[in-house]
């Protein structure tokens, strides 16, 4: 306990090792609170949910704070539903006789920003036995003008793409529907006029009792504190989950690796002999085997379970290089007084090796184990990377994987890629850094120099 | 005089003899294993089955004879042939047998044609795949290994003369930057100097279309190594630099140098003939061991930057589900990098004293 005591007193020395125990607790925090606020099945629904988990999201916006970064403000998304009382219904009866009645509501929003929207849709839902309402859409700018957007008869529910609306399009003189209708008509080049836009919607309905909803959804170019991706989703999930997956991959194994070159070199320098000349030889071809490649392997042939990854890359570890600098040691402690006590009392050999030998070596081991974590955390983005990363969780990996696949940096979505890579710095660096300090606090033989 | 050399050089002879058979047994063991994991699923046996049915179709369809036969016929003799072929070939062995079948045939890079992929010039053989991109991943990593060996060793020395100054510390704090690989540094580098300063490519080799003039494809090839090389230079250079700053500082103690220092010999003398020298056998190993790290990172370095070498075949290959060619690059892999650790030790027992006094005594 005071060993531990001294460890904490000599860590505090070392502003670096201050700093990578900080980004840890920072890193483990991220790791809890996402496992906490978003619980393990919600995560995977809304990483793999499809497009009605993600419909109101815009595709590759950019996270909000880029806003904050540039002079041109873009719009985030902008959502109005009239089912939850964002907008205020009237109705108004046409003809009495022929059950005529006229439910019209106004979306009505700012626009204050400098750039169009990605895309326009109206999601509407119309309640009616047999005879359909018939919709028609009216776009009102701050300048006055009035463009009729669209008139269609509405099915029990169903979308209206504005955006893809050809006749639109002509209507607004070959301009895409979500540039043209916020288009300054005095400006040459397209730019957003700002102001108040009204979209009003009048639906007809022919019986009694029916009734129309509409949602409208602009999708903005920003969105979240992490923006989204190809797919609409929001890569805020990918990034938090990641955390905690990261970790646990990258310490489980750091620690499985360690633990078992640790037995191993045990094993090797007690026996000796034949057994050590084994081993030896055994370390020396495994260190040259293609550890990647034979990963890709198993991953393209059998399973991308992360965990499978995990077992094949500690067994392919067994042998590593450790072993040769755990030897090293092992054989001066062989020759401790306090082995000799025990051999005298009786131990058996199993008893020395893991009582006596493997404790002391607890010093050297510490610093090792902790700058091999982000040596894993590392594999397991790579082989993301490749398109092998784990097929249902979701990881800083294959956000990148799919970032790159998607061309965002030839497209300047520079975000999808940079947040990722900016996760698995900070946790490479962390780990990087107190494990260096702890090696020097450790082995003082290289404090000197 | 001439006896002594004659003695050392079969030393060394001696010496490379035995690493040579030891990393053939490596290869072996590394073949076979992945020999081993390929076959769990039964794909080694596909891509021989592949080989064997298309090759006799092809065979069957060429011939004059067979053109008289009607389609069923063919297919029944087709089928006939491909079960004496494999009867011939041993597939119906159990497969300890066949494994060795399979052993030879991988160490001879026998590998098999792809199922999907083509080398440039149109062949399936996935010997021909992998080994029109072998230069391609030669030229990238030779020159990035050479810059980095030879910057390590010059940073690393005027580290140890400046010892505790302001740029040793600014190293030493550098050195958490080689815990990530080489790859997640080029991602950076993309960003910056191809996507927002625009003044590198994003990725290849050459310019689309290639220059005809040498010269310029000369140019243009050393404009599209800019960034892979920096990329693997900087995440490991400052680790290394810091590793061999220490074995240089731990060898400049030593009392010989004191004495040397007495003698008064000049500093530059010192560090060639005192410190440099008997710290590079210690700063070989260690980069052998690098080299055996970074040859993995160049798979996912090479996809990064579409650099057109073996680490992007295993990308496509993924992507194809091409087994063939992943089973064959794994191969090439282990290859490559007993080829790698073979030539370090060369090096090694050139300069290691003790290979030429002991023979196969220096230790690896």
């Amino acid at each position: 306990m005071s060993g531990l005591k001294r460890t904490l007193k000599e860590i505090r020395r070392y502003p670096s090792a201050i700093a990578g125990v900080a980004i840890i607790v920072l890193l483990i925090g991220i790791a809890i609170y996402a496992m906490v606020t978003i619980p393990y099945s919600e995560a995977i629904r809304l990483w793999r949910g499809g497009e009605d988990v993600w419909y109101k999201t815009p595709k590759n916006a950019r996270p909000l704070w880029s806003n904050w970064l540039s002079t041109t403000k873009l719009p985030p998304t902008i959502v109005q539903n009239s089912r939850e009382g964002d907008v205020e219904k009237s109705v108004e009866v046409v003809d009495a006789e022929k059950n005529m009645i006229d439910i019209t509501f106004d979306f009505v929003f700012d626009y204050a920003y400098d750039d169009f929207p990605r895309e326009i849709t109206v999601f509407f839902e119309a309640d009616y036995v047999e005879k359909p309402p018939y919709l028609s859409l009216v776009w009102l700018t701050p300048d006055g003008r009035e463009i009729r957007v669209g008139d269609f008869t509405a099915s029990r529910s169903g979308s209206y793409r504005v955006s893809q609306d050809q006749k639109l399009q002509r209507r607004l003189g070959g301009l895409l529907p979500h540039v043209g209708l916020f288009a300054d008509p005095e400006s040459e080049e397209p730019a957003p006029l700002q102001g108040t836009y009204t979209l009003q919607v009048s639906g007809l309905v022919f019986e009694e009792g029916a009734d129309v909803d509409a949602e409208l959804v602009m999708y903005g170019q920003v969105h979240g504190l992490a923006g989204t991706d190809h797919l609409r989703r929001d890569l805020m999930v990918a990034l938090l989950w990641g955390t905690p997956i990261a970790l646990a991959f990258g310490l489980l194994a750091a620690v499985g690796t360690t633990v078992t070159t640790l037995v191993i070199a045990a094993v090797s320098t007690w026996f000796g002999g034949w057994v050590d000349e084994i081993i030896q030889r055994v370390t020396e071809v495994n260190l040259i085997l293609p550890l990647l490649p034979i990963l890709i392997m198993v991953g393209t042939f059998y399973s991308r379970s992360i965990w499978l990854m995990l077992g094949v890359i500690i067994l392919l570890s067994i042998f590593g290089a450790g072993i040769k600098t755990y030897r090293a040691v092992f054989l001066q402690v062989k020759e401790s007084p306090y082995i000799e006590a025990a051999r005298a009392y009786g131990a058996g050999d199993m008893r020395i090796v893991l009582r006596y030998l493997v404790p002391r070596i607890i010093p050297l081991l510490v610093p090792q184990l902790v700058i091999l974590v982000p040596t894993f955390v590392f594999t397991e983005a790579s082989l993301a990377v490749l398109g092998l990363g784990d097929p249902t969780l979701p990881t800083w990996g294959k956000v990148m994987n799919e970032a790159y696949n998607g061309g965002a940096l030839y497209q300047g979505l520079y975000y999808w890629v940079m947040e990722p890579a900016v996760l698995l710095m900070l946790t490479g660096l962390a780990f990087a850094l107190v494990g260096f300090s702890l090696d020097r606090i450790f082995n003082p033989r290289l404090r000197g120099v | 005089m001439e006896k002594k050399a004659e003695s050392s050089l079969s030393r060394i002879a001696k010496y490379m003899g035995v690493r040579l058979v030891f990393l053939a047994f490596t290869v072996v063991i590394g073949v076979y294993l992945t020999i081993i994991i390929a076959n769990m699923g039964g794909y080694v046996d596909n891509i021989r089955r592949g080989a064997i049915r298309e090759g006799i179709a092809f065979q069957v369809a060429e011939d004059q004879a067979f053109r008289q036969m009607s389609q069923e016929q063919k297919n029944e003799f087709i089928g006939e042939m491909i079960r004496i072929e494999e009867e011939r070939l041993g597939l119906n062995r159990p497969f300890i047998l066949r494994s060795f079948g399979f052993l030879t045939d991988a160490l001879t890079l026998n590998l098999g044609r792809a199922e999907n992929m083509t080398s440039d010039s149109g062949s399936k053989q996935v010997r021909l795949i992998l080994l029109e991109r072998l230069p391609a991943t030669l030229v990238m990593w030779g020159l990035a290994n050479l810059i980095l060996f030879f910057l390590s060793l010059f940073i690393g020395l005027a580290l140890s003369r400046r010892y505790g100054s302001f740029l040793d510390r600014a190293v030493i704090a550098l050195t958490p930057t080689s815990s990530a690989p080489a790859w997640f540094y080029g991602l950076f580098l993309i960003l910056i100097f191809a996507a927002i300063l625009k003044v590198l490519p994003f990725g290849g080799m050459v310019d689309a279309p290639p220059p005809d003039n040498r010269v310029q494809y000369g140019l243009s090839l050393a404009k599209h190594l800019i960034l892979p090389t920096t990329a693997i230079i900087i995440g490991a250079l400052f680790l290394n630099a810091y590793n061999y700053r220490t074995f240089f500082l731990i060898y400049s103690s030593e009392d010989y140098v004191e004495m040397a220092k007495a003698k008064g010999l000049s500093d530059r003398e010192i560090e060639r003939r005192y410190v440099l020298r008997p710290t590079l056998p210690n700063i070989i190993t260690n980069f052998a061991l690098l080299l055996i790290t970074l040859w993995q990172g160049a798979i996912i370095l090479e996809t990064i930057f579409n650099w057109p070498g073996l680490g992007r075949a295993y990308f496509t290959a993924i992507g194809l589900f091409d087994t063939a060619v992943i089973v064959g690059n794994t191969v090439i892999f282990a290859y490559l990098l007993a080829i790698t650790v073979f030539l370090l030790d060369f090096v090694y027992a050139v300069v290691d004293p003790r290979v030429k006094i002991a023979g196969g005594k220096g230790g690896g």
